[in-house]
């Protein structure tokens, strides 16, 4: 299809769209209005799981189906991104990893920013249930916390601190142990995903059931995932090359 | 002025996806298709938002939690939203270097046939 038949099919397309939309909206009930029905029942189910944050409540207790799901489309495109960007038949690993010249102030700030990024990412884990952020957003940090190493300069460091091999076991072992948990709610309590640990304090670290497990094993999970997809990508640009000794 | 959130997130689901449309290179078009579906997070957080409310997080008591927050449901669904978006952006990021490295070009335009 041409580019001309393409833009007026989405012209009409975009247009018929963007009416309706309006015609939606202005139907909606009011912006900023206190009637939140959703709002309410997840108010009342996540204080009476001694859950802090409501979000997570939402996330990783009344609705870890869902949850269970997304975790297993990223582990889905961390797979896919590893086949996609695996060595070629006609490329070959070369011994230079020089990324180029880094100043000096880049490479400090990246050895110093580096254990204190990592750090904050684990605490973003370990309370997902009281405080924002959680197993993904904490999974983030960490898994892009260690890759400060490379903004250093330091790929051949980098290289040795995270090995691939036990970053995409983790990455299996997460949602797995994500898994697991929901069919021991099932064996225990006959419902998927059910919250079984005790949950008293409010606002304690030991609060919340299995929602703080839930968020451990999803940032264990994330964590991986995002090591191997940067290293997938670091690997392609830095390391990879087409071979070029002559046609095969 | 009240439905202001909610057209901007439908201008970037748009906007995005007329760059789709228009697009000429693969990144491009990968990028334009985050575009787009960061208005679905501007859509669902208009949604959830309530004048004078507090974020859905209660920290430790004697704070006793109040009903008056914006709804955390929504909040959830644009995390799980974000993070499909994220994972999906790699994958087909991946699918461009690949195809970058297979036909030598990345012009969807001149994409005509299959190659292994």
């Amino acid at each position: 299809m041409s580019r001309t038949a393409r833009t007026v099919m989405f012209a009409a397309a975009g247009g018929a769209v963007a009416v309706f939309a309006v015609l939606a909206v202005v139907r909606l009930p009011a912006f900023g209005s206190p009637y939140h029905p959703y709002r309410d029942h997840a108010f009342l189910a996540g204080v009476a799981h001694d859950t802090a944050n409501l979000v997570s409540s939402v996330n990783f207790d009344q609705r870890g189906l869902d949850t269970l799901g997304e975790e297993t489309i990223l582990l889905a495109s961390v797979m896919g991104v590893s086949v996609l960007l695996r060595r070629a038949e006609d490329e070959e690993e070369h011994d230079d990893r020089s990324v180029g010249w880094v100043l000096d102030a880049t490479r400090l700030g990246g050895y110093i920013i580096l254990p204190v990024t990592v750090l904050v990412g684990f605490d973003v884990i370990t309370h997902g249930h009281l405080t924002p952020g959680g197993g993904f957003q904490g999974g983030v940090v960490v898994g892009t916390g260690i890759h400060l190493m490379y903004v250093a300069g330091r790929y051949r460091s980098l290289e040795r601190m995270r090995p691939t091999t036990p970053f995409e076991w983790g990455e299996a072992v997460g949602a797995g142990a994500f898994a697991a948990m929901g069919v021991a709610g099932l064996l225990v309590s006959g419902a998927f995903l059910a919250n079984l640990i005790s949950y008293t304090g409010f606002g304690q670290l030991f609060s919340s059931g299995t929602v703080a497990l839930l968020n451990g094993a999803v940032g264990i999970e994330v964590a991986s995932g995002v090591m191997v997809l940067l290293a997938k990508f670091l690997e392609q640009a830095i390391v990879l090359r087409r071979r070029e000794d002559g046609e095969k | 002025m009240s439905v202001y959130g909610y057209l901007v997130a439908f201008w970037l689901v748009l906007a995005g996806s007329f760059g789709i449309v228009r697009s000429r290179d693969l990144i491009h078009s990968v990028v334009c298709l985050s575009v787009a579906q960061s208005g679905t997070y501007v859509l669902l957080l208009s949604i959830g938002f309530q004048t004078k409310a507090t974020p859905p997080v209660y920290g430790s008591p004697p704070s006793t939690p109040t009903r008056s927050v914006t709804d955390p449901v929504v909040q959830a669904m644009t995390l799980t939203d974000v993070v499909v978006s994220a994972t999906v952006t790699a994958l087909l990021l991946a699918m461009a270097v690949q195809i970058h490295k297979r036909h030598g070009t990345l012009d969807p335009d001149e994409l005509r046939a299959l190659r292994g």
